[in-house]
């Protein structure tokens, strides 16, 4: 045990000090023209040291050091209630409910299509190419379709957002589901043949859970994607709460430290999205005696 | 000889070909079969790899259509016989369930057929003990040696107590000890159970030790080329393959795989 957490724990922090490490120099590198601007504007003197510490404290950075970033998280989660619209736990919570809301939807649409595609020849044939197709469409070009037209219509908030993260995240899911319901070994397919099974004994007893694993896999695509789509459906619309209104009047108005707050913020989150699926599926997998 | 008198037909295949259409060319996998099975037999099928043991089983079953010819199995048609479920089937793998524990595994069949919780449960056990494998029914598959897994998909083909046991190569990818040790148990099962058995080997010894009926067939086009009725007793210990009546039949099915060889 020590040893397992010894040997993750080094190359971790490892590459968390060398990224840090390299931040810091770009921080400089990227805000000392402006900082030199100055300096020479006021003509003072200036040594390397204080030009480190100097463009490491502006306010709309070019490029705003780590510590900026955390102190600003802090300030944002931390020190605000999360009832308040400068929390970002409340924004978070904005985005996070459109997320998993989406995701639930995909994950039912992708097994539905899946189970259509395997069990129906014509279906195999005549959806499939729908399927790719609906992918091919940059979500950016339609998710303010999908907004308007569902606003049109009097739907508006969490819905809307969550057809766009369903939309991103059915794809993989009916990929990953096709494929391991097809997975079957054929001698256990033919297994079930000399039972005479009926196609519905067929299914509950070997196709289903032998797709469970691939399921799985395809869930933590999913629900990292169904992220993206929340932010993405978050643009459009000028809405005012969420990781992507963050990001929106960030840019606005230059507020970088804010950007990378919400960028670092939707990291982390997808990171917890994705532990989370992997505990359930480890669960599953306990469950269903198939950990080795 | 008593087996002759009141022998009723358990399997019966006249004139059976059967011919793959592959992207290389026709494959004759079976060319003129004429055989009988009867009920109580043990039959062994011997030949090299290529020679239609297989596909054979899987035609008796229905999971292949034979080109032309003739087969009953139990003097029906192989597909009323498969509704029927009138055999269990041994494959060459395992081929358990991996998210079921043993004792699910061999229930498997018996909630597909539709039995009552109760009897699953008895059947489960009674044939669990039959291949020694109490105490494991809650082990998941990976969890057991090659060797006891092949039991527990032995007693999967049994627990629904079909006459008639279609087993293929299931002893093939285990080491000689273990083998022999399954031989003598499954010899056990059939004498006690009184079940037709159709068993497909690529060992010599193996088919004279358990058959009454050894069928040698040879590859290209697939075909019997010899049946050979042993009249060991039934009584069968493992040094039994010492004896001289022993010795002769082996030489026989020999002689008959090395014809069909020189042929080629
Ligand atoms: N599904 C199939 N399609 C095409 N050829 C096959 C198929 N199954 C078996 N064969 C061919 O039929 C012949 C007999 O195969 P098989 O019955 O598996 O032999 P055995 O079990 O005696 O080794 C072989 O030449 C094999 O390649
Ligand atoms: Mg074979």
């Amino acid at each position: 045990m020590l040893f397992a957490i010894k040997n993750k724990v080094i190359p971790v922090l490892a590459v968390v000090s060398a990224i840090g490490f390299i931040w810091y120099g770009f921080t400089i590198f990227l805000n000392s023209p402006w900082q030199i601007q100055n300096y020479e504007k006021s003509s003072v003197e200036w040594s390397f040291v204080d030009l480190a510490k100097d463009t490491m404290a502006h306010e709309r950075p070019i490029l705003p050091a780590p510590h900026q970033i955390l102190s600003e998280i802090w300030q944002t989660t931390v020190k605000k209630k999360v009832t308040s619209k400068r929390s970002l736990i409340y924004h978070s919570w904005v985005t996070l409910s459109s997320t998993l809301m989406g995701f639930f939807m995909g994950t039912l649409m992708g097994i539905t299509l899946a189970i259509f595609i395997v069990e129906n020849k014509a279906m195999d044939k005549s959806l499939m190419p729908w399927i790719i197709t609906s992918q091919t469409i940059p979500i950016l070009a339609i998710a303010p379709m999908i907004i308007v037209v569902l606003n049109a219509v009097g739907l508006s908030g969490l819905l809307p957002k969550a057809m766009i993260s369903a939309y991103l995240s059915f794809f993989p899911i009916t990929v990953g589901m096709v494929k391991g319901l097809r997975s079957p070994d054929p001698i256990l397919i033919d297994l079930m043949k000399t039972y005479s099974s009926s196609r519905t004994k067929l299914f509950f007893s070997l196709r289903l859970p032998s797709s469970v694993s691939f399921l799985f896999t395809s869930m933590k695509i999913a629900i990292a994607i169904s992220l993206v789509g929340a932010i993405v459906g978050e643009l459009p619309t000028g809405a005012v709460a969420g990781l992507g209104a963050r990001l929106l009047t960030g840019s606005y108005y230059g507020q970088t430290i804010q950007i990378w707050s919400a960028l670092i913020s939707a990291a982390t989150l997808a990171a917890l999205l994705v532990i989370s699926v992997n505990i359930i599926s480890q669960l599953t997998f306990k469950i269903m005696g198939m950990q080795r | 000889m008593k087996q002759a008198v009141s022998s009723k037909s358990v399997i019966s295949a006249k004139k059976l070909n059967l011919i793959f259409k592959t992207n290389d060319g026709a494959v004759h996998a079976l060319k003129d079969i004429d055989l009988e099975v009867e009920e109580g037999d043990f039959v062994s099928f011997i030949g090299p790899s290529g020679c239609g043991k297989t596909t054979f089983l899987r035609v008796v079953a229905e999971l292949e259509k034979p080109s032309d010819g003739e087969i009953t199995v139990n003097g029906k048609t192989p597909k009323i016989a498969r509704k029927d479920r009138d055999y269990g089937y041994v494959f060459q793998a395992p081929a358990l369930l991996q998210w079921r524990s043993i004792s699910q595994n061999i229930s498997l069949p018996l909630e597909i057929m539709g039995y009552s919780k109760n009897e699953q449960k008895e059947r489960v056990e009674k044939n669990i003990d039959l291949v020694g494998l109490s105490g494991f029914e809650k082990k998941f598959p990976w969890q057991l040696s090659g060797g006891m897994q092949q039991r527990a998909s032995i007693a999967r083909a049994l627990a629904f107590d079909a006459d008639l046991l279609l087993m293929d190569e299931p002893f093939g990818a285990l080491d000689e000890i273990v083998r022999d040790h399954l031989n003598e148990q499954l010899l056990e099962l059939w004498k006690k159970t009184k079940k037709t058995i159709c068993f497909v080997t690529h060992s010599i010894p193996e088919a004279v030790y358990l058959s009454t009926k050894i069928v040698v067939m040879s590859p290209r086009p697939g075909r019997i080329t010899d049946i050979i009725h042993s009249d060991l007793p039934l009584k069968r210990p493992l040094n039994i393959r010492e004896s001289q009546k022993f010795l002769e039949i082996a030489q026989r099915v020999r002689r008959g795989l090395r014809e069909s060889h020189l042929e080629n």
